[in-house]
Parts: structure tokens; sequence; C-alpha cells
């Protein structure tokens, strides 16, 4: 089982990283890119049996308090 | 006055504040981040450097470190607290201090003298900065752009809890003069109950004349102040 945590900037933060990547794939000729996001995903794998909706409220929590920062970021959960 | 400067696997500026606190006739010694007590201490710092290699966020583990929950004791029980650069950013991390630091917003890595504008010497971290004087500090860092939202602005500014600006040398609040994009040109701030204080800039590293610069003195002088202060108030 694998958990799967996409930790991405929230839009009121203002996003080097995105816009850098966006004018370079610009510069490459990539058209009609209206706007770029960098973030970070983070695989946590888990033992065979656990229970999922368990192991779903414990990640939230975890990445709410620990894998993203409210204050400036946003994060989406995906358990497989 | 004693001083306990915290030491996070990685951390490289405490022996720094060590010696910024020595030079200036006070105690200072360090305390390892797996400590559950601060013992006998009148200021923590928190100091600069990339603990945890800054793995997931600038100051996201080290905040969990044991040390932290005497820290929080010792801020809850009006303790002063100042977090420098990688310090400051485990006290936002640690929900001690508001707000966020996030990449600087030209992605470049910046490691320079910059001057700073005390916005009020109402704190024990500035009250003994003369008004109006400009401060010429080193600044050493790649996240320092300080981000808060709209109704944290505007209670940092409500409650006069921005410390510090980065300004020219003559106290203009320019855009050029913000090395990181921080918002309203925020260097440092400090908490609504004004014994927690944060800052980018290293103090430690502007107090001594051979440095380059001793106006960080006058930090740790208001510090030192302030401590003076209470132990009067606490005798009377």
């Amino acid at each position: 089982m694998k958990a799967k945590i996409i930790v991405t900037p929230k839009k009121a933060v203002v996003d080097p990283q995105g816009k850098t990547v966006q004018n370079a794939l610009e510069h490459m000729g990539y058209q009609g890119v209206t706007g770029v996001h960098v973030g970070k995903y983070i695989e946590i794998d888990l033992a065979p049996g656990t229970d999922q909706a368990a192991a779903e409220r414990v990640l939230n929590d975890a990445a709410h308090k620990f894998l993203s920062n409210p204050i400036i970021e946003d994060y989406r959960l995906e358990i497989e | 006055m004693n001083f306990a400067v915290l030491q996070f696997p990685a951390s490289n500026c405490d022996q720094d504040a060590v010696h910024a606190i020595r030079s200036l006739g006070h105690s200072a010694r360090y305390i390892w981040h797996k400590e559950n007590s601060l013992g006998d201490t009148d200021a923590v710092i928190v100091p600069g450097g990339f603990s945890y290699g800054d793995y997931l966020r600038c100051g996201a583990i080290a905040r969990f470190s044991p040390v932290m929950q005497a820290v929080k004791q010792f801020a809850d029980n009006d303790g002063l607290v100042i977090g420098i650069c990688n310090g400051f950013q485990v006290l936002t991390e640690a929900g001690l201090l508001p707000g966020a630091l996030v990449l600087n917003r030209d992605l470049q890595f910046h490691c320079e003298h910059i001057y700073l504008k005390t916005a009020t010497t109402e704190s024990p971290f500035t009250n003994k900065i003369p008004a109006g004087k400009i401060l010429r500090i080193p600044i050493a860092h790649g996240e320092g752009c300080y981000f808060a939202d709209e109704e944290t602005l505007a209670r940092l500014k409500v409650n006069n809890q921005i410390l510090w600006q980065y300004c020219d040398a003559n106290g203009n609040l320019t855009d050029t003069a913000n090395p990181n994009g921080s918002l309203q040109n925020i260097a440092g701030i400090c908490n609504e109950h004004r014994n927690v204080a944060g800052l980018m800039p290293h103090p430690e590293r502007a107090s001594e004349e051979i440095l380059g610069s001793a106006d960080g003195r006058l930090i740790f002088e208001s510090i030192f102040a302030a401590l003076a202060d209470k132990l009067a108030a606490k005798a009377a």
C-alpha cells in the first residue's frame, strides 16, 4: 500500500520556481503554457494489511501538521 | 545573563552566537536539540544554519526536536527567545511566530550586507536601538522571503509586531533594498506577547567592528537591558 502526497504552493505565495520554469518552457518554444507551479511529491510505503481509512486519517493529520505547511502550501493525498 | 544557544543537526551559526554573547560580557552555552530542559536560562537563541539539511522545508524537522518543547514552555512563561535566520524559520514552523519564510524571489542565495530600519523600539529586542539608526547587518540565505496572508499582515501592523524592515542606506523601504521579496520588506518580527522574535539577518555576525559592522550589538544589548529590567522588577 502506498500513500501519495502532492504538495503545491498556495496561489497567494509568489512561486519564483514556477515562473522560472515557465519562462524556460517558453524560451524552448513550448506554446500555450499559461502557468507553472512547482511543488513536492512524497511517497509513503505502508505495511500490507494497513486499514486504509485509518491510514487516510493519520496521513491527513501528518500532511497537515508536518509534510506541508498550511500557511504556504496545499496538499492532496491519495492512498492506493 | 545566561543565554542558551540551541544546536540542531546542521545548525552552523551556533558558535558565532555563543561568541557574540560572550564577547559582550554575558554567558552562553550550547543546548543539544535532544535535551528536554533548558536549565538555568534567561534567553534562548535559535541559531542559523541548515538544520536537517533544510529537508522538506527549512526548520520543518527541527521544530519537532525535543528541545523545542522546552523552548515553547519557556516562551509561554514569558522567556525571551530570538531566532536568527534558520532559527526564524524554525520558530515560524513551530507556530511561535506567525507567517512563513519561502524561497527568495530571484532564486539566488544572498550573502551580503543589508540595511535595516527598526520599525519599533518598543520590544525587548529593539529598545536600545537609537531612533532613526539604520543597522548594517549581513544576510546569508536562500529562503528568507517573509510571507503571511493579508489578515496576518494587518494584525502584525496593528500590533506593532514588525521589528525590522529592509531599507536603503537612507532608511527608505524600497523594492531594490529588499533582497528576497519579503512582503512589506519584513526582515524580522515578534509575537503578540513581544517575547519571541525572529529575523533573517545575522546580528551575531555584526557584533564586532572587525567583521565590518558592530550594529548587531544593539540587538543583543536590547535583550540584555530587557533582562536586567525583568530582574529589577522581580527584585522590587
